[in-house]
């Protein structure tokens, strides 16, 4: 398998896997527990979803450590695990990847606000991030993906700090965007063209959009990003907006919808597409299917 | 009134500082703490509300504002004891146990607090026994909860649960939010009532606190 970066440089489009969370929740994940105490508790149930999505035949992995920064775990008394974390859900993913699938490890937002808005400084959160990514660099990962940011210094102090402990190692950074009338724009105010020239700014190899919405806004906002910036683009939609059918959250883009309008998002410019909340194995083989028919 | 204007300008602006000391001046001016409060911290974050709504402005111009706004009440505390102006009414307010996103549920906080209510925030990812109890002791009428993750939602339906066990579902209703949050949703874990954003949610407040 060739690197990541070759592959990108030689634009072929890659598929990246879909929900971590919402496979979680229907393996034993209790409603209410970070996504990270299944790593300690259930390893192999990583592993397991890892080798769903690589059979399905995604091309990244990420792994299952979103919320794997010590600031994330101080808040539920794990962040003296916080090695352990980090270390054995990229163990988890690398077992099911193999040599079939890229590893990607999974950097989301610290959950503090920084000053003026709230008490964080700029060195608490990058040294907060730099502690996760030693852990996962340590233990492996073919290349970062920082996503579902929605304040672009935090972005852009988690794409330094991963620059900062592995250099070699590509980085992705997604920042979450609502549709407003006046654009595209984070809950902080971030528009697409100021996330595209800095996450790029900060060393991002590919930047983009997860989370948040459904695949038919995405295909905007990668368009937008297309304007300002060069590709390789990354795209994450959710399936849908979460909906509830008594009591239960489901999210209504089915595979097929989302493998439809997934040539329209490869047509907008994004070259690496993948799923968020809500999208399954059956979303990324029908992604799959589409991208191999092109 | 002037120095109103530019009270409820500085809170829109951010501008903690000059909230604070305009507040000041109104005191010593003998202008009624429940003027300052309502023509001009809160028509400031009325505004500020307002604009966020529209996507004119974004989540940290309404945290600075909430924070200038907040200069201003605590100056207004003594005066409110002195003067005894009567609270809208008490609310328990948390973000779910799970959840550690609390940007929605301040901003609820905020609206509520510039509204007259008195607001019990007990922070984020708080057990759901731990509200009733918190809105027993402070005999609040209403508990609101909130909840961005799809992970997490259904403990809110906990809380509905343990009023009813409790019998207490008649004096302390309940309303739930956060971006996952539908009316659907919020019917069927029973909950009294769903605001689907900030300035909403303190609309639907005052619906189930009737007196106010």
């Amino acid at each position: 398998m060739r690197s990541l970066l070759e592959r990108l440089a030689a634009k072929e489009i890659l598929v990246a896997d879909g929900a971590t969370g919402t496979l979680l929740l229907e393996r034993g994940l209790q409603a209410g527990q970070p996504p990270e105490s299944i790593t300690l508790a259930n390893p192999e149930v990583l592993e397991e979803i890892a080798r769903l999505y690589v059979d399905a035949g995604a091309d990244i992995i990420e792994t299952n450590t979103f919320g794997a920064s010590p600031l994330r775990l101080a808040h539920y008394g794990l962040d003296d695990r916080i090695e352990q974390i980090n270390r054995d859900a990229v163990h988890a993913a690398r077992a099911a990847a193999g040599d079939r699938a890229h590893v990607a490890a999974s950097v989301g937002p610290s959950g503090a606000l920084l000053q003026p808005m709230g008490e964080a400084t700029p060195e608490q959160l990058f040294d907060g991030f730099r502690r996760q990514l030693e852990c996962l660099v340590a233990a492996g990962v073919d290349c970062v993906i920082v996503e579902t940011m929605v304040d672009l210094t935090e972005a852009q102090l988690a794409v330094r700090a991963a620059k900062d402990i592995a250099p070699e190692t590509p980085v992705f950074a997604t920042m979450t965007f609502d549709a407003t009338p006046r654009g595209f724009f984070t809950i902080m105010g971030v528009s697409v063209e100021a996330a595209a020239a800095g996450l790029r700014e900060a060393g991002a190899d590919a930047v983009g959009s997860n989370c948040g919405t459904g695949i038919d806004e995405m295909i905007a906002i990668a368009m937008e990003f297309g304007r300002w910036t060069d590709p390789p683009i990354i795209i994450q939609p959710n399936a849908g907006l979460p909906q509830t059918e008594g009591g239960k959250i489901v999210y209504g883009d089915t595979p097929d919808f989302m493998a439809q309008k997934s040539s329209e998002l490869l047509a907008a410019g994004a070259s690496v597409i993948g799923g968020c909340c809500g999208t399954t194995p059956d979303h990324v083989a029908a992604i799959r299917v589409m991208v191999d028919a092109r | 009134m002037k120095l109103l204007v530019q009270t409820a300008n500085g809170v829109i602006g951010g501008d903690d500082q000059r909230v604070a000391d305009l507040t000041r001046q109104l005191i010593e001016q003998g202008v009624a703490a429940k003027t300052i409060l309502d023509e001009g911290l809160i028509a400031g974050m009325d505004t500020v509300g307002q604009q966020f709504k529209a996507h004119e402005i974004f989540l940290p111009d309404v945290l600075l504002a909430a924070k200038a706004m907040y200069a201003g009440m605590e100056l207004l505390k003594p005066q409110f004891i002195e003067e005894g102006v009567p609270s809208l009414g008490r609310v328990v307010i948390g973000t779910i146990r799970g959840d550690l996103h609390d940007i929605g549920k301040n901003l609820v906080g905020i609206m509520l607090k510039g509204a007259g209510f008195d607001v019990i925030d007990l922070g984020k990812d708080v057990p759901p026994e731990d509200m009733v109890r918190a809105a027993t002791e402070r005999e609040a009428s209403v508990i609101g909860m909130s909840a961005l993750l799809t992970t997490t939602m259904p403990a809110m339906q906990e809380v509905v649960e343990i009023l009813e066990r409790d019998g207490l579902s008649k004096e302390i209703s309940t309303i739930v939010g956060g971006a996952p949050v539908t009316k659907d949703f919020a019917r069927d874990i029973g909950a009294t009532a769903h605001g689907y954003d900030a300035a909403n949610a303190v609309e639907r407040v005052k619906q189930l606190i009737p007196e106010a």
